[in-house]
């Protein structure tokens, strides 16, 4: 594993890239998301996920599970995509965690093996953990997916959030990409360079010489940042671009969200 | 380490929201101070470059992988108010556009890994390296040791959130509603992980690139960089401290004012028993577990008459009003520190006074 680091990381950099535009082509889709305004989306789906993590009912979790699917198949979110990305990670992670649960959770024994025993209390934690996990990241991921990253900064900024956060939040965004560009071209030239494997001590400081450099490019590049922005007049003011405007579906696309989201937590309290 | 959502309840995640607001606010505040135009692309790209690193999949001792969190050299490098705000920024990315880590849990991860990770971060590299020149070998090993920590110290944070949710939130049957393991299982779990692979990644990374910068480029070691643009603005583009003072003032006299609050409480805080509360407590729990006397244990009781309060339950003897009695206690509490400080404060003057003299 260690032997192939380079390879992983050029591989982790890659997904990233991938990912963010796979998330872009499915923003610009003529889905049921899509066409609310992104502020009813971020709220709407905000609440659904507060509600999933309110709830004390399996049954109530499994529906709103459900809302989450006829959500992504109206947005024209792939139901693969779906279970490549979201619900098969979180069914692997949440489940390794969860899976103890069943038999040391103390409670009303179901069956038992051995020295192992399957508690009534022990699988219900462990189902409504896996369940509230993959229903909240599947709103999650719809979010991301549905919604162009400069409309979720714009309706971050609609729901109060501070200009300079935003702004930071905007430009960290755009720097992502050119320092991940940055650093997938420097470990693809060491690698070309390379032949066999490197003891890990080399590759330990190899990588943290990668790092060391990508320290100094954004040390850097800040600077010409600053300058840039000194040269355009930026005095410290934050200004956001705000075209957004609520028409008669966006609210009522509101309210069923809230309805739904206060119902959900209501009927599973 | 990146909590995802479903993991703690919303009473905990909006606790450590405030938590990490809190943080957020003290951090944003002090690099106001500094220079504004200048902090908003340090930051942000300081924020990218923690994004990327977090992503490094670096080789370990033993044949393994690990990825570092980023957070030790943020602080070196930014301090530590610009490590909270960088990584804060780093991890809200990753949850809101790469869906890393929950957005209902974003600030239970913003405490335990950019705020306390950034402050341990901060403070053990600074012990260690205090008086240390910018190439002395003892920098390196200060960044691999707070890396170490830092990480852990965040870790231990998670767990510890972790832990109290079986405690706090179950059902009726007893069934755990969110996290469901105890502060013993949840604890060693997280742990393990971290104390081996995790944190010898930050230490890693954060040693090999002091190591590196060393080198390269030693004046990002020499000071802080939000530090170094304090000197560039004017003494009087600082905020004028009077109206920071008064507004602290105006916060103290709220809380005082809101302290008869307590009474609203039902029953005792846990572990602040008076030994006839235990007794009480102990006798109602003595039918279901045998093995509990109902009376105090002998050395509480010998031990409780050793000091008594002029303000016993915080209720001056001769107040009948409990509410009047919380706000009499709370003026006097903070009447007593407001004279301790002042003493402190003009011994400690005398003596720079004296110092400078010399």
């Amino acid at each position: 594993m260690s032997g192939r680091f380079l390879e992983s990381t050029a591989m982790g950099f890659a997904r990233a890239i991938t990912r963010a535009m796979e998330s872009e082509r499915i923003a610009r889709q003529r889905g049921l998301l899509q066409r609310l305004d992104p502020r009813v989306r971020v709220v709407g789906l905000l609440s659904l996920i507060l509600a999933a993590t309110l709830t004390r009912k399996i049954g109530v979790v499994a529906a709103l599970f459900g809302v989450a699917v006829l959500l992504a198949i109206l947005s024209r979110v792939s139901l693969l995509l779906l279970l490549r990305r979201v619900w098969l990670v979180v069914l692997a992670f949440t489940g390794v965690i969860a899976l103890p649960a069943i038999f040391i959770t103390p409670g009303t024994v179901m069956a038992r093996t051995g020295a192992l025993q399957v508690t009534e209390q022990g699988l219900r934690t462990a189902t409504l953990l896996v369940l509230r996990v993959e229903t909240a990241v599947s709103l999650c991921s719809l979010l991301v997916l549905c919604t162009p990253w400069a409309m979720v900064l714009q309706s971050l900024r609609a729901l109060r959030l501070p200009r300079e956060a935003v702004a930071m939040l905007a430009m960290t965004y755009r720097y992502v990409f050119l320092l991940v560009e940055t650093a997938s071209q420097m470990f693809e030239s060491r690698r070309s360079r390379r032949v066999g494997i490197l003891p890990g001590a080399e590759q330990r400081r190899m990588a943290a010489r990668t790092a060391g450099v990508l320290l100094s490019k954004t040390v850097e590049t800040s600077n010409e940042v600053y300058l840039a922005m000194q040269s355009r007049g930026f005095r410290g003011e934050v200004e956001t671009l705000s075209s957004l405007h609520m028409t008669m579906w966006d609210y009522i696309g509101l309210l069923l969200f809230l309805l739904a989201g206060a119902f959900a937590a209501w009927i599973g309290r | 380490m990146h909590i995802p959502d479903g993991y703690l309840s919303p009473s905990t995640c909006a606790v450590l929201y405030a938590g990490a607001a809190a943080g957020w606010y003290v951090a944003l505040r002090r690099l106001k101070r500094v220079l504004l135009t200048r902090v908003i692309p340090l930051i942000s790209v300081f924020a990218a470059f923690s994004f990327v690193v977090m992503m490094f999949n670096l080789p370990l001792p033993g044949g393994t992988t690990g990825h570092a969190l980023g957070v030790t050299i943020a602080a070196i490098v930014l301090g530590p108010s610009g490590a909270i705000l960088a990584l804060s920024i780093a991890l809200a990315i990753q949850a809101l556009f790469f869906g890393d880590g929950g957005i209902s849990t974003l600030g239970a991860n913003c405490f335990n890994m950019a705020i306390v990770g950034s402050l341990v971060a901060y403070g053990a590299y600074r012990l260690m390296s205090a008086r240390a020149a910018v190439g002395d070998r003892r920098r390196i090993i200060a960044a691999g040791i707070a890396g170490y920590v830092a990480v852990n110290a965040a870790a231990l944070c998670a767990a510890m959130e972790f832990g109290i949710q079986p405690m706090l939130f179950h059902d009726a049957s007893g069934t755990p509603l969110y996290a469901p393991y105890r502060l013993g299982v949840a604890i060693p779990a997280m742990m393990i992980g971290h104390l081996t692979f995790a944190g010898m990644a930050e230490a890693v990374i954060s040693a090999g690139i002091v190591a590196y910068l060393q080198v390269a480029d030693p004046a990002l070691l020499s000071r802080s960089l939000t530090l170094s643009y304090t000197s560039l603005v004017g003494a009087a583009k600082l905020r004028p401290v009077a109206s920071s003072t008064r507004r602290l003032w105006i916060a103290v006299a709220m809380l005082m004012l809101l302290t008869p609050l307590g009474i609203l409480a039902a029953g005792t805080a846990w572990g602040e028993w008076s030994p006839a509360e235990l007794a009480r407590g102990a006798s109602s729990r003595a039918a279901a577990v045998r093995s509990l006397r109902p009376e105090a244990p002998s050395g509480m009781q010998r031990l409780s008459h050793l000091w008594t309060a002029p303000f016993p339950a915080y209720a001056p003897a001769f107040v009948r009003s409990r509410g009047f009695g919380y706000l009499l206690s709370a003026m006097f509490g903070v009447g007593l520190l407001l004279c301790l400080s002042l003493a402190a404060q003009r011994v400690l003057e005398r003596q720079r006074r004296r110092r400078a003299a010399a």
